[in-house]
């Protein structure tokens, strides 16, 4: 315990001489843009568009944020774990079920790595993935409309860390689980986690339109798993996942899962578990996941229970899992653009190990093993190894590619984003990052076809990078200049909650692609009104829901009468809007949720208690017209048990 | 970097199609990335390339065979933006035959560039705030409301028979747009 503490102290200590001694210079952010032309470089103009989308987690904020680069101005931010009241996301009727899980309702998680749908290897522009990781979740994001489409709860799962990446045709979205667990749960003593506890790996498929079905789990020992991403080429079919811990240690991580020399990279053969599935080679087991669906068609979100799922054990699996010894726990787990490199980011090591995909099948047919863990052969670390990039920085963490056989790789510790050469480990160039760089992303580094024009990295410090705001600052994203033999740093901007991971495309593969408008005749809403002369309000009950339009500038109706204390009202606004760029929104005094925010041609439905006698007002929130102030109407609450008949009317008709 | 191209070239068109009689060129419009591009868009939303959306106000007049003098108009003052506003607006619209019949030389005249604003005022003369289909001017004309027009004035609506006049001008069509009303008149209203 003692050298361990000691060595991390020295660890540091060389961290900070590293950086001291020139790896991180002021100058990068004070001058850099006057001594080049790096403000023309991220200048777009006003009116023109930029040439990427970057897509950049949200972390904490439990959401998707979409950026535009070079410029770094921010576009949306998608709701996707978080409830968002300014969208009604989570709020609203139609999109509650959007966020129910096993736990029931979860309006909160900490989003991690987005990761963009493929065809053929190369980004496709169709949806965009992001992981849930405290209440393990998976979600898709529906790039036609930029809303969320599809949750999936993920079972026997906790901490889904190692998500939510794609295979080269979209064939799954993997999910593998940051804690071992029971499975299934039970009441257990914590200190017989070692050999008890297991950690799932789920391969989610992904259909033609998008929906997601998780496919299978497979067991596997009780580490930790950290990331991943998929074999591409002559590595498609396989996935590769780093791991720590593991020595299996459930107390003081930070030093009881730094002990053993070496965790693993597991290689799993996808195509294998295909075929262990199709040979009855499973076991169904009982779970419990939500699967959350929405809706264009009916603006509205449903939510299923599932109650099974099928496990692939490695023990009786052979040729489904290997292990690549991979030096001290390594997080980022990346395959270059040809599949033939697979980079092991150990955290904790001093060196950047790289595999080779050749010499794996290699090591596999001639059984190179030495020795096996859980039944799970492991392969001879020498006999893997591609190379070995010598002493880049301190702390790696994650590396992506260009398209011109460069790596770039992250240093946390130093501060750095560090650029190397694939297949001769070089290093060619290093730039400081402000500060702590946690994960880099180049538009397209997941796949095939990298566009090696920009790097973003993506900073968890700013200190005194930006005006202070108190306590809490900012995070931060980078952008660099990757087109030449230097990297350049290009300007920095800052990010909503903490910026993850990313990914990124060219705009012209999602911007041509756009829903516009929601065609009214296609509304599908079971409570659409889709003219004035269909609104009406109806009592069921003490229950009254009202068919309510809008259009510039008000509402139908906007004067209700009727309505008690006590009631339970439900307000299904439809936008009769035909017109881009023409939302309304709705706010109920005193509703205990949000307001409502409607795109033309959808409905939405504001839940509303009235608590109190009197006449109360709601109006328009968006700024939609001219006359948007004129855009208001009231609701008169009357006495419970009153005799005020229902009425409703707009401009006494 | 191409669909940026691509994007301005259909912009400049656009400004070729719908500015011509006016000093602005396409290849002015090309020099945006420069200060000189923040001022050369005088057509505002009008240069917006939308498909999507029903047709705006301006978009259906275009498409008019019967209001090629009022559209012509609208360009000379310069004020397609306001047909292509957020709005609401409803905006009576008079076929030709109605610039037709106002004295020889009157639309000649207020074509003239120096003639710009005048003209600007008698259209906007022809626009009111609100959504105002046959229903609703009837609903007008019954409650005794007069129409709050966009240069200030107020017209007053009437009935005859079944037949809806607006300062004289009888509704003889309306069309729903996506940003408000056109109500298709026969006469041309001018100032009092």
């Amino acid at each position: 315990m003692k050298k361990t503490v000691f060595s991390i102290t020295a660890f540091a200590i060389s961290a900070a001489m590293l950086v001291g001694c020139g790896g991180a210079k002021k100058e990068g952010g004070k001058k850099g843009a006057l001594s080049g032309s790096n403000a023309e470089k991220v200048y777009v103009a006003p009116g023109e568009h930029d040439e990427f989308y970057a897509f950049i987690s949200g972390g904490f904020s439990g959401q998707l944020a979409v950026y535009g680069l070079p410029s770094g101005r921010l576009f949306k931010v998608i709701p996707i774990f978080s409830q968002d009241a300014e969208k009604a996301y989570g709020y609203n009727e139609e999109t509650k079920p959007m966020l129910e899980t096993s736990y029931g309702f979860v309006p909160w998680d900490d989003a991690h790595h987005p990761d963009l749908s493929q065809t053929k290897g190369e980004i496709d522009g169709r949806w965009c993935f992001i992981n849930g990781n405290n209440t393990p979740r998976i979600a898709r994001v529906d790039l036609k409309t930029f809303e969320t489409a599809e949750i999936l709860e993920i079972p026997n799962s906790a901490g889904n860390h190692s998500s939510s990446f794609v295979t080269e045709n979209t064939e799954y979205v993997v999910a593998g689980t940051r804690f071992s667990v029971p499975v299934p749960q039970r009441d257990m003593p914590i200190s017989e986690y070692k050999g008890n506890f297991k950690g799932a790996l789920s391969f989610i498929s992904v259909g033609n339109e998008g929906e997601m079905d998780l496919s299978f789990q497979i067991l596997m020992p009780g580490f930790d798993y950290d990331l991943a991403h998929p074999g591409r080429g002559a590595s498609h079919g396989w996935f590769f996942f780093t791991t720590y811990n593991s020595e299996e240690a459930n107390s003081l991580l930070e030093v009881n899962a730094s002990q053993n020399d070496k965790d693993f990279i597991a290689a799993i053969n996808w195509k294998k578990a295909e075929e262990y599935i199709a040979a009855g080679k499973f076991t169904t087991v009982p779970a419990e996941y939500a699967h959350n669906v929405y809706s264009d068609r009916t603006h509205s979100a449903t939510s299923t229970m599932k109650k099974e799922v099928r496990v692939l054990n490695p023990a009786d699996c052979p040729g489904l899992v290997y292990f690549l010894p991979t030096p001290k726990s390594p997080h980022g787990c990346d395959v270059d653009p040809s599949g033939e490199y697979i980079v092991g980011n150990g955290k904790l090591s001093a060196n950047l190990t790289v595999h080779s995909f050749t010499k794996m099948l290699d090591a596999i047919k001639n059984e190179k093993f030495d020795g096996e863990a859980y039944g799970i052969p492991i392969l001879k670390f020498e006999d893997v190894l591609a190379g070995t990039v010598v002493q880049p920085g301190l702390g790696p963490l994650h590396t992506e590619f260009d398209d011109k056989g460069n790596a770039y790789t992250t240093f946390f510790i130093s501060s750095e984003v560090v650029k190397w050469k694939l297949g001769t480990w070089e290093v060619l160039d290093r730039k400081p990052t402000y500060y702590s760089v946690g994960h880099l992303m180049i538009p397209g580094g997941n796949s095939q076809k990298p566009w090696g024009k920009y790097l973003v990295a993506m900073n968890k410090i700013t200190k005194d990078r930006y005006l202070p705001t108190g306590p809490e600052l900012c995070q931060s994203a980078q952008l660099y200049d990757i087109s030449g033999d230097k990297m350049e740093l290009l300007s920095d901007f800052p990010t909503i909650g903490e910026p993850h991971y990313a990914a990124a495309c060219p705009a012209d593969l999602i911007a041509p692609n756009q829903t516009k408008i929601y065609k009214l005749e296609d509304n599908q809403h079971p409570y659409v009104a889709k003219s004035e002369k269909e609104t009406k309000v109806v009592r069921e009950g003490n229950v009254v829901h009202v068919y309510m339009t809008m259009i510039r500038s008000h509402f139908a109706p906007d004067n209700i009468e009727g309505i008690k204390v006590g009631d339970k009202v439900y307000f299904h606004v439809t936008n009769l809007e035909q017109d881009y760029d023409v939302p309304h929104g709705f706010a109920m005094i005193g509703a205990n949720n949000s307001e409502l925010l409607i795109m033309p041609g959808q409905t939405e439905t504001l839940f509303w208690e009235p608590k109190q006698v009197g006449v109360w007002p709601m109006y328009c929130t968006d700024f939609c017209s001219a006359l948007h102030q004129e855009m208001q109407g009231y609701v008169r609450v009357s006495p419970a048990g009153s005799s005020t008949a229902l009425s409703w009317s707009l401009d006494g008709e | 970097m191409k669909t940026k191209l691509s994007l301005l070239g259909i912009a400049g068109l656009l400004m070729v199609f719908v500015s011509c009689g006016t000093d602005q060129s396409a290849s002015s419009n090309a020099t945006a990335g420069t200060s000189e591009a923040e001022q050369n868009t005088p057509l505002g939303q009008a240069s917006v390339v939308d498909e999507a959306s029903d047709p705006n106000i301006l978009q259906v007049a275009i498409g008019s065979e019967a209001h090629s003098t009022l559209v012509a108009a609208v360009q000379a003052a310069q004020i397609e933006h306001v047909l292509v506003n957020a709005g609401p607006l409803t905006v009576f619209a008079p076929v030709n035959e109605a610039f037709d019949a106002l004295p020889e030389g009157t639309v000649e005249n207020l074509l003239k560039p120096e003639n710009k604003a005048t003209l600007a005022g008698i259209l906007t003369g022809h626009a009111a705030p609100g959504s105002f289909d046959v229903e609703g001017l009837k609903k007008e004309a019954r409650k005794g409301r007069k129409l709050y027009m966009a240069d200030g004035s107020y017209l007053e609506v009437t009935t005859e028979g079944e037949d809806v006049l607006v300062a004289g001008a009888k509704v003889i069509a309306t069309i729903q747009t996506s940003n408000g009303i056109i109500n298709v008149v026969d006469k041309v209203i001018l100032p009092e």
